[in-house]
Parts: structure tokens; C-alpha cells; sequence
């Protein structure tokens, strides 16, 4: 059996891409990309855990985080066409009138 | 094999259900209503309908149902009652100014009334899950509403903001929640103050304390504490007005009672006194971040912005200190006067916004306190309630949050506190100087309707009621802290 160490080590490898990828990316699309990173990573390590527990509470959260992010994706690309037919763009730094 | 069904107490989650589920029916019902103030006005039926089904319990024992998920004290029909006085307030801001920005759909009273039911469901949790699930199903409800003025691109802009940070931080937030789960085996609060007091090795994890720190960062996000704070200004300015006042107050008010849970029953002071000073600090900045940077603002909603992200500091001088006695009626003191307050101020905001133009700017204000006498007097009262001017509930809500600050020995902080505070006078005042003071050869016109001036009224009233009455609302909220325990 792999060690839940292992697992927890790729997860927060992943986490830390995810996170890596928010700051560092400019299209709204990839950063979308990268939190869905930064979640699954949360899933793993839930996964995981639950394992080395023997009981279930992870594996049933991870259903909720699934479900959650595919509702926060769908608002978020809907408000990206809304974005695209204004401005023509999905670059996060092109839309930024506001400042101060 | 036999089944056992689980008993299961719906009144545990009584407000929060009879509002989703009245919302998912008029979301139904609106498809048959041409006139959308009656959405309005059946929204605001619901919101009361929610309020009662609390009232039978309140000041009774705590009831603990969904196999110990939800939990139904208190503190958790306080909270539901200020958010329901939020989001009333909030529909008779909307009402008529959704119709002049000609953004007037049906569906902005259902989500709002989704959103709202997700924040009580805040309060009503007492399992990592349950504030997860929560938390997003607000924030998915708060990205629509922020993005509702479609073409406008602001709004757009808002809402794409919000969403990308509010992903973010739920990504820290879940990856949090795992890892406190890995060290501790279980995702119920209670369950996880008790096993960290029984066993010392979990309590000085490292993987625990790191997940302490994810999960502060995921509720900092929501409560917009500093060094988590950066979308706070430019979502409350791009969004519509009324989402703006929904958002500073409702936002802020769910996300301290989620934390309030998280550091009471998960986290006791004195099983796991670390996030104490680190939350001490943090407290500090905000205060000091958000007022300096208040000062600098021209656009009114801007200052509100950091004006909100300032009183989330003072708030939290609570929320460090709430170990002592009187720390938790302070805290839900303190809540509910800002909300209130908050709430009223941006009334003046969406009087001076007409349709198509903005007219956010301070020196927009002249001479409104005089040609609008009702909106000029609220909204003087408003500020100097925040300013912390005696005898509004501002005042005391400051004092009590300093003194159980000074209590806990963080003498720092509470002066820190008063210092910033001081600060924050000048920008507040500011306000009131360009209402009464300032005249202009053309006015900007401002539109006031009936259900606003009646929201205004009433969120004015409660704020000097709430201050006169300081004694007796802290022994409402005081019985509060005496069950929830």
C-alpha cells in the first residue's frame, strides 16, 4: 500500500501549481485552470486521508468540492462570454478599469 | 438488513430552509408576474416567514441535528435575524433603483434570497463541510448578483473579480479543511476541539497549524481582512449599488459568524492559543491599512470599501479577546451595528446614481444634505456612527471591542484600535462637511423613492436605538453566549 505521506506530498505539489498558476497566468480561462488545480489537489489529499482513516467524511466531501466547482465554473464562463462579446478579450489585465 | 432512518430536526435549519425553499418558488412564480416590485414584495413576505420560524427558540437549549452538522443556538438566530434585516433593507434599495438602471429582472430576489439563506447556513453549522458548502453557495449567489448590471462593464469587471479571488480563496479554504481533517480524522467541530484536547502531538502538528492558517486565509478573503483585502474596492464599485450594501454588511456578518464557529467550538482559546497573535497582527494591519487608505479615496463607494475592510479589523480586536466574558456580545454587537450602518450608507450612493451615469464622487455630495433633508440627516447619522460618535451604537460597539481586547491583555491592539479609529474621524466627517457645507452652481440630482427612504429610516432608527438601548440589546445577545456554550 502507498503511504498517505506520498499522496499528501503530490497534493500539495499540486496545490502549489495551482497557486503558482493563479498569480503567474493572465487568462481568465487558465486561471480557472489552475484553481480547479488547486481543488483536486484538495480532493487527493481528502481522498487520502480518508483511506488512512478508514472512514468515509473525505471521500463524501470530495463529492461536494466536485460538484461545487463545476457550479462556480459554470458562472465563471458565463460571465467570460458576457466579458468576450464586450471587450474582446479574456485577458484579466485588459479588463481592469478600476484601480486605486 | 434493517434501515434505520436518522431522526432529523428540521428546525435546526428552520430560517435558512423556509428561504430556499420560498426562493426556488418564486423563481417559479416570478415567470407569471409582469410587475417585479411584486416579486419584491413577496420576497420580503419570505424573508419574514424565515425570521418567525426562529422565534419559538429563541433563548431555549441548543438543538443539535443532521448528525451533529447543524446546530440551532443563539448566536445562530441573532445572525439570522440581522441577515434577514440586511437583505429587507437591500430589496427596498433594489426596488426601484434595479428599474432605473433598467436591470430590472425578476431573478434578482430569488438569488438574493439563495445567497442569503447560504449565509444563515453559516451560523447554522458546526461541520467544516457545512461552512464549505456554505461559503461557496453564497459566493456563486454573490458573483451573479455582482455581474447583474450585464453590459455594464464595471459590474462584469466586478464580478469576474470576485470570482477569481473568491476561487482562490476556496481553493485555500477546502485545502484546509483536508488537512485539518488528515491530522485530526474528522471534519465535526466539536469533534475537533476534543480530539486535539486529548492528544498534545496533534495539537503541535505542523500539517494542523498550516491548515489553521489555510483556512484563515479562506474566511480573510471573505471578511476582506488585510493581507487578503485587494478585491474589496473594486468589487463594491463595480457591482450595483444595493449588491454593494448587501455585500459589506451580509458578506461580512456570515463570514464572522463562520469563523466565530470555527475558533469557538473547533479551536478554543485554550486548547490551541496560536492563531490568537496571528490574528492579533492581521487585526492591527486591517485596522490600520483600511482607514490610511480610506483617506485617500474621492469615490464614495471606494470609501466605503476600505471603510468596511477597517471595521472587519476592529472586529476582529473581538474575535482575538473571545475567550473573556462579554467578548462574544461584543462581537455580535459590533456586527450588527456595522451591518446596519454600512448598509444605510451606501442609500446616499444609489440616490445620486442615475441611469447610465455614475456619479460616485465626493464632491458630488454638495449641498444633498439640505435639498434631500431625510437621506442628508440618515446618512449623517451613519457616519458619525462609524466615526464612533456617542451615542450611536458605533461608539459603544468600539468601546466594548476595545475594552475585551484590553481585557484579554492585548493592550496593543486596542490602542492601535483607538489611534486608527481617530483617523477614520476625518474621512467620515469629511462626508457630512460636503453635505451641509458645500454648495455647487449645479447640483447633481438625486432620486429618492419611497421604499429607500423607508429602508434608510429604518436602518437610521436601529442604529440610535441600538446605541441608546446598548444595555438591554447585550442582554439579548448575552443569553446568546450563555447557551451557546
Amino acid at each position: 500500500m502507498v503511504p498517505t505521506e506520498y499522496y499528501v506530498l503530490l497534493s500539495t505539489v499540486l496545490f502549489t501549481i495551482g497557486v503558482i498558476g493563479v498569480l503567474t497566468r493572465r487568462s481568465a480561462l487558465v486561471v480557472f485552470m489552475s484553481v480547479e488545480l488547486m481543488l483536486n489537489s484538495a480532493n487527493l489529499a481528502l481522498v487520502a486521508f480518508s483511506r488512512q482513516w478508514n472512514h468515509v467524511d473525505g471521500q463524501i466531501l470530495t463529492f461536494f468540492v466536485i460538484t461545487v466547482a463545476a457550479a462556480e465554473v459554470a458562472v465563471g464562463l458565463a460571465l467570460l462570454v458576457g466579458i468576450f462579446r464586450t471587450r474582446r478579450t479574456t485577458n484579466v489585465d485588459e479588463v481592469n478599469t478600476m484601480r486605486g | 438488513m434493517e434501515f434505520q432512518i436518522p431522526q432529523t430536526d428540521f428546525t435546526t435549519i428552520g430560517p435558512p430552509l423556509v428561504l430556499s425553499v420560498w426562493a426556488t418558488a418564486l423563481l417559479l412564480i416570478d415567470l407569471f408576474i409582469a410587475n417585479k416590485r411584486t416579486t419584491a414584495i413577496l420576497a420580503l413576505v419570505g424573508l419574514a416567514a424565515g425570521a418567525a420560524v426562529a422565534l419559538p427558540f429563541y433563548g431555549q437549549t441548543p438543538r443539535v441535528s443532521f448528525e451533529g452538522m447543524a446546530l440551532l443556538d443563539d448566536t445562530a438566530i441573532a445572525i439570522d435575524w440581522i441577515l434577514t434585516l440586511v437583505t429587507a433593507i437591500t430589496i427596498l434599495f433594489a426596488m426601484d433603483y434595479l428599474k432605473r438602471q433598467a436591470i430590472e429582472m425578476g431573478e434578482f430576489y430569488p438569488v438574493l434570497l439563495f445567497t442569503t439563506s447560504a449565509m444563515m447556513m453559516m451560523a447554522h453549522g458546526r461541520n467544516l463541510i457545512v461552512l464549505f458548502i456554505s461559503l461557496e453557495w453564497l459566493s456563486i449567489g454573490l458573483y451573479i448578483l455582482a455581474g447583474f448590471a450585464y453590459p455594464r462593464i464595471r459590474s462584469q469587471e466586478a464580478a469576474m473579480k470576485y470570482l477569481l479571488y473568491g476561487a482562490f480563496a476556496a481553493g485555500f479554504l477546502i485545502y484546509g479543511t483536508a488537512l485539518v481533517y488528515g491530522v485530526t480524522g474528522t471534519v465535526d467541530m466539536a469533534t475537533i476541539a476534543d480530539q486535539l484536547r486529548a492528544n498534545q502531538a496533534m495539537r503541535t502538528s505542523p500539517l494542523l497549524l498550516v491548515g489553521l492558517g489555510l483556512l484563515l486565509i479562506g474566511f480573510g478573503y471573505k471578511i476582506s481582512m488585510v493581507p487578503f483585502h485587494m478585491w474589496t474596492p473594486d468589487v463594491y464599485e463595480g457591482s450595483p449599488t444595493p449588491v454593494s450594501a448587501y455585500m459589506s454588511a451580509a458578506t461580512k456578518a456570515a463570514g464572522f459568524a463562520a469563523l466565530l464557529r470555527v475558533v469557538q467550538i473547533a479551536f478554543p482559546v485554550d486548547v490551541l492559543p496560536t492563531w490568537q497573535i496571528i490574528v492579533a497582527i492581521l487585526a492591527a494591519l486591517t485596522m490600520v491599512i483600511g482607514n490610511i487608505a480610506a483617506v485617500a479615496q474621492s469615490n464614495i463607494k471606494r470609501m466605503l470599501a476600505y471603510s468596511s475592510i477597517a471595521h472587519a479589523g476592529f472586529i476582529l480586536c473581538a474575535l482575538v479577546a473571545i475567550g473573556e466574558p462579554g467578548a462574544v456580545q461584543s462581537y455580535l454587537y459590533y456586527i450588527l451595528a456595522y451591518a446596519l450602518t454600512n448598509l444605510g450608507a451606501f442609500a446616499v450612493v444609489i440616490a445620486l446614481e442615475q441611469a447610465g451615469e455614475e456619479r460616485f464622487d465626493i464632491a458630488d455630495l454638495a449641498g444633498i444634505g439640505w435639498r434631500q433633508p431625510l437621506l442628508g440627516a440618515a446618512m449623517a447619522v451613519f457616519m458619525l456612527s462609524l466615526a464612533g460618535v456617542p451615542p450611536l451604537a458605533g461608539f459603544f460597539a468600539k468601546w466594548l471591542v476595545f475594552q475585551v481586547a484590553y481585557q484579554a491583555g492585548f493592550w496593543w491592539l486596542a490602542l492601535i484600535g483607538l489611534l486608527s479609529s481617530v483617523v477614520s474621524a476625518f474621512y467620515y466627517l469629511r462626508i457630512i462637511v460636503n453635505m451641509y457645507m458645500r454648495e455647487r452652481s449645479e447640483p447633481v440630482p438625486s432620486f429618492t423613492t419611497a421604499p429607500l427612504l423607508l429602508g434608510v429610516g429604518v436602518a437610521a432608527l436601529l442604529v440610535v436605538v441600538q446605541g441608546f438601548l446598548t444595555n438591554p440589546v447585550l442582554t439579548l445577545v448575552g443569553q446568546t453566549v450563555a447557551a451557546g456554550r
